[in-house]
């Protein structure tokens, strides 16, 4: 079956793979592009370790095609940190002790990050709602919806100072 | 969400000045959680990578009358199509790396499925759809054989049989078909009880359900050796396992895990490991054996139904004078883990609780079901639900408030457990007092100035006259010959007072990997009084090897206690001054010769050999 | 339609380790050159924090910072035997064995560092900071860098320590079953409350309060993880979770989490906690496990609490609404138990 070329941003950078074109996103950015941070947990849409942004909004890699990417802006976890220091949402995670195992974390930390960008400052059920979709087994979900507004009170913290 | 440590209790028992432990410190891996850095088995790429799918019984019990796999090799992208006579050594049960229970599950099933789901052929593939689509192009013609659920059902005399190592559907426990739990006379106490107070309990399997999923992935390495990268729970488990099936020679495989998505228990079983590792081999090429959810969720063992019928006789203050307990675990169709935490559990009744008369008959039941596996709390959440409700229906009874109840009938420093073991270390009337505390839950002045501590007596740590007895031979209920389940009148005495010894850590192997007792943080007697010690007699000395005993099931060769003399003093025996080693302790194979070209099991494939006590097993 | 309020209590302990088959773990502990350390493990961390509390258990019986200490795990090619994470043996077992590995380098760092003070090793003391002092007088000091710098370029020795923990194998007797099944208990206690719609059976759990005595929390903010999560399984596996709802029957089979049921991120339960310790002789600073037993006693509490609601006894899990629905039908309707101490109105 011939490979079909999928151009796409990923992180800031410009990307280029060729795919089957079956293949859904999930796997595309691990194996093709190399980007390990979006994880499997079911491929049916259900557990949200997939989650990833397109063009700012969460969206499940492993019920995406690869060939729907094309031209699109994708935002991982992997490129979540500006540099050398961590996204306040990643400081908030680990301040928090907000992961065990961390195989959800990826997952929550896009779709806490699609929330605050929309919503700098949501309230605890608007959190609640952002990472209804994801689900952790370790944690019993508080210590991540507190450390999201964590984040949220911080980056205002940065804005306002 | 509160949190709050009670330095104030036990204080005296700890030092609280340490310099790292008791500190909120970061953890490890956090800072990959956070970056998606955390290097998972999957996270591992391969040029190459081929991909592994099983064909699964649709049945709960059938004969293989044949397989026809011609037009899935023929479809595009196949590699190769594994048969179960491409496992070198097909038959293995996970608990004979510690040398308990007779083989009894192949990897892949060549003659008889025996639960719904079970796999009896393997596809490997360029991609996972197109193993995916091979696997639905095998023709399979099945002879649908009777089945069993019902663990109840199942060890009635003309139930099918599940499992042909076990046939009577029940695990072999010594001579018996379950495990039995005798201190006291039970039966002679619910006599003299003012109420019998009985009820059965459930628990429906439950999956484990990390977000991960099993999985592993294997690629030929350089020597001739295989890498295996796994989100097992258990390395040297899964590695032995697969060294064992495969009959390979560890040395030969390598594996890497540590990192895990989570496991709860479901990440015990060894089964992905092997499958990768045989599909490494069978094409020289790496392969990933991963389960899909779905798999996760109905072939991965779950936590494996229970089913628990307590009678308690109580006396009119509330006092527990007998507790009889029959439980059964529904192993599925394969031994995995469930023939363990029938000892497990049976080592932990009748709760923590001091109950003078204690009977239990624990049973480990084949059905055609989903093998059962480990799962957070194994081999006692479901006993302990079950104990905890019951305990509520006996503070109803007797008219009492249900947390005095627990306290009245808790278990104090010095009391005699039902195993045979004095309890020390004990804080559950702590734990009552301060979670009533907490919820405004006010407690008589009596329960509030209860204590751990105190509060045994020479009668509740002393061992009673205990009522035995012979019921349940392995054979003889499938033959319709033993008439119940539940633990029977006793026919023979044991004299008050008899105990054999308590098994301890075995002291360090040179003085200075002892920690300094003023280092400990806490008296610990081991650290005091062997820390410049003589370094101690080898630890658990093995016996040669005897042919008659390798003959017999792992579980019937395990040493018995020796008893001590009736006359023996009624007090146990400090735990510090058995410190000889074991006469004929389990460990049997010590004197083969190392012999590296030669793979990893030789001369020791046999029920209840153990690798990892063998001496054999060296890099 | 009436919902009726009903409060549980449930208490357990909990076996920590497992002797019924041996159950050995070993542990490696080398200094890099300049006086960092690596441990080397099999163990796994599946979540719970193995990496971490070896770490700092290393560190504090190395007698170092804990920052100075790294733990690599798992590789069979370089880390020695462990029998896995399970049956709350990680911590206990593992933990001995990197106490007596850390025990074993910090004795030969010791004495590296006598050798360069030209003490008696048996007079000096590590700070926890980095530096190994004479006692009672701290200005005769050498770093532990440096003492790692001279054992390896200059005295020629190793600072290195091996560690096996094992507690020997125990049988049972099969017909009284005596046996030394465990090592130590942990416990457990706690209070809740919930409410039970009387029309639908929808049982929402409004409050845990809890005890947990864990040992020793060697880190507390790893135990608050475990039981924070752990009784949230709880609650899970008593309200909703099975892959076979009406078991014994093999039907409705969940295949994915559509259809197998957890509590999601709206459906948490306030938790007030409180941690006991007392520490256990034989464990590594007298922690016990507290991870798996944190969800146990959630699932009778609730069962308990369910009947004081509206006198339904569910002895079979999950307690779902068709089997309080039923319950009620059964009984021709709730009859609620005794008002309970301190039941929030």
């Amino acid at each position: 079956m011939p490979k079909t070329p999928v151009t796409f941003t990923l992180n800031g950078a410009e990307t280029g793979i060729f795919v089957d074109p079956g293949l859904n996103l999930l796997e595309a950015l691990r194996r093709e592009a190399g980007d390990l941070s979006p994880k499997f947990g079911c491929g049916q849409g259900t557990c949200g370790a997939c989650t990833i942004l397109i063009n700012g909004e969460p969206h499940l890699s492993c019920l995406t095609l690869a060939v729907a990417a094309q031209d699109a802006d994708i935002s991982t976890t992997g490129g979540l940190a500006p540099g050398a220091d961590l996204h306040p949402l990643q400081q908030a995670f680990a301040d928090g002790f907000a992961a065990q195992c961390g195989f959800c974390t990826s997952g929550m930390l896009m779709a806490a990050k699609a929330l605050l960008d929309r919503n700098p400052r949501p309230t605890r059920d608007e959190v609640v709602e952002a990472i209804s979709g994801n689900l952790c087994r370790c944690t019993g979900y508080d210590p991540i919806v507190d450390a999201i507004l964590d984040a949220a009170a911080r980056v205002q913290g940065r804005v306002t100072a | 969400m509160s949190i709050e440590f009670r330095k104030d209790l036990f204080a005296d028992e700890r030092d609280d000045n340490l310099n790292e432990i008791g500190k909120p410190k970061q953890r490890q891996d956090i800072g990959g959680h956070v970056r998606g850095r955390t290097a998972y088995y999957d996270d591992h790429l391969f040029d190459g990578l081929l991909h592994m799918r099983c064909l699964r019984s649709p049945h709960h019990h059938a004969r293989i009358r044949s397989v026809d796999s011609g037009a899935a090799e023929r479809m595009p992208g196949v590699r190769r199509v594994v048969h179960p006579s491409d496992v070198p050594n097909n038959l293995n049960t996970l608990l004979s790396l510690i040398g308990f229970g007779k083989d009894d599950e192949q990897l892949l099933s060549d003659q008889v499925v025996r639960y719904m789901g079970e796999p009896i052929l393997a596809i490997i593939a360029d991609t996972e759809a197109q193993a995916r689509a091979a696997c639905a192009a095998v023709r399979v013609d099945w002879e649908v054989l009777p089945h069993v659920l019902d663990v109840e059902e199942a060890i009635a005399p003309a139930a099918p049989s599940v499992n042909p190592a076990y046939a009577n559907n029940t695990f072999d426990y010594g001579p018996y078909d379950h495990v039995k739990l005798r201190f006291g006379d039970a039966q002679a106490a619910f006599a003299q009880a003012d109420h019998i107070v009985e009820a059965e309990y459930e628990m429906s399997p439950i999956e484990q359900a990390p977000i991960e999923t099993c999985g592993a992935i294997a690629a030929p390495e350089t020597a001739d050796r295989f890498v295996c990268h796994t989100g097992t729970q258990a390395l040297f488990f899964s590695l032995g396992t697969a060294a064992k099936l495969l009959n390979i020679a560890s040395s030969r495989l390598h594996f890497i895990g540590g990192t895990v998505g989570g496991g709860f228990g479901g990440k015990v079983d060894s089964i992905t490991e092997p499958m990768a590792v045989l599909g490494a081999i069978l094409t020289g090429k790496p392969v990933k054996f991963q389960w899909d959810r779905e798999e996760e969720m109905q072939v991965g063992a779950p936590r494996g139904a229970e089913r628990w019928r307590i009678k308690d006789g109580v006396m009119a203050d509330g006092t527990i004078i007998a507790r009889e307990l029959t439980g059964f675990f529904d192993a599925g169709a394969y031994t995995r883990l469930s023939s363990y935490a029938g000892t497990k559990c049976t080592g932990h009744l009748p709760g923590p609780y001091s109950i003078p008369n204690v009977a239990a008959n624990t049973f480990c039941v084949y059905t055609n079901r989903t093998p059962a596996t480990a799962m957070r709390g194994f081999g006692i959440t479901g006993v302990d639900f079950a104990i905890e409700c019951h305990m509520d229906r006996v503070a109803e009874v007797a008219g009492i408030d249900p947390i005095s109840l627990r306290i009245k009938n808790a278990y104090r420093d010095g009391d005699m457990k039902a195993h045979r073991r004095v309890a020390k270390n004990c804080a559950l009337v702590e734990s009552c007092q301060v979670a009533a505390g907490k919820a405004g839950w006010i407690l008589g002045t009596e329960d509030m100035a209860a204590s751990s501590m105190a509060g045994s007596t020479p009668e509740r740590a002393s061992i009673p006259q205990t009522a035995l007895d012979e019921d349940g031979k392995i054979n003889e209920r499938r033959a319709g010959r033993t008439a119940t389940t539940s633990p029977v009148k006793g026919t023979k005495q044991l004299p008050a007072g008899t105990h054999g010894r308590s098994h301890v850590a075995v002291p360090v192997q040179r003085p200075d990997m002892q920690i300094a007792p003023e280092r400990v943080g806490h008296d610990d007697p081991a650290a005091r009084g062997a820390a410049h010690a003589p370094a101690p007699v080898a630890p658990p000395v093995a016996a040669p090897l005897q042919p008659a005993a390798a003959a017999l099931p792992a579980a019937a060769a395990t040493p018995t206690p020796p008893r001590a003399q009736p006359a023996a003093a009624s007090q146990p025996t400090p735990p510090a001054s058995a410190a000889t080693p074991p006469a004929a302790q389990a460990p049997q194979l010590q004197a083969k010769p190392y012999k590296p070209d030669e793979p990893f099991q030789r001369g020791v494939n046999r029920p209840g050999a153990s690798r990892f006590l063998s001496g054999a097993r060296r890099r | 339609m009436t919902i009726h309020t009903g409060r549980g209590f449930a208490c357990i302990n909990y076996p920590i380790g497992m002797n019924l088959g041996g159950d050995p773990s070993q542990a490696l502990v080398h200094s890099t050159p300049d006086g960092k350390f690596m441990v080397t493990l099999s163990a796994i961390d599946l979540g719970q924090g193995m990496k971490s509390v070896c770490r700092q258990i290393a560190a504090e019986a190395l007698g170092v910072p804990i920052e100075d200490v790294y733990v690599d795990t798992a590789d069979s090619d370089t880390g020695p035997h462990d029998m896995g994470s399970f049956a709350s043996r990680g911590t206990h077992r593992m933990g001995n064995a990197v106490i007596r590995a850390s025990s074993e380098a910090r004795a030969q760092m010791m004495e590296a560092a006598a050798e360069e003070l030209e003490v008696s090793a048996a007079d000096l003391d590590t700070d926890g900071r980095g530096n190994i002092q004479v006692k009672g007088a701290p200005s005769k000091m050498i770093t532990v860098a440096d003492t790692a710098i001279a054992a390896q370029f200059k005295q020629g020795r190793t600072l290195s320590g091996r560690g096996i923990f094992l507690i020997e194998p125990s049988g049972v007797d099969w017909d009284t079953g005596e046996m030394s099944p465990v090592t130590t208990y942990a416990h457990a206690a706690l209070v809740i409350d919930l409410t039970v719609d009387d029309e639908t059976g929808e049982v929402e759990v409004k409050h845990i309060n809890s005890a947990y005595e864990v040992g020793r929390a060697l880190n507390p903010k790893l135990v608050e993880q475990q039981l924070i999560g752990g009784a949230w399984m709880g609650v899970s596996h008593a309200l909703y979770e099975t892959t076979e709802p009406y078991y014994p029957a093999r039907d409705h089979l969940p295949q994915d989490f559509n259809t197998y049921l957890m509590p999601g991120p709206g459906e948490t339960v306030p938790h007030d906690i409180a941690v006991l310790e007392r520490p256990a002789a034989d464990a590594p600073y007298g922690g016990k496990g507290p991870g798996e037993m944190c969800a146990n006693p959630v699932l009778p509490a609730i069962a308990n609490a369910v009947y004081n609601a509206v006198g339904v006894r569910v002895d079979k899990l999950p307690i779902t609404p068709e089997k309080i629905l039923r319950g009620l039908q059964a009984n021709g309707g709730a009859k609620p138990g005794p008002r309970q101490p301190g039941t929030p109105q």
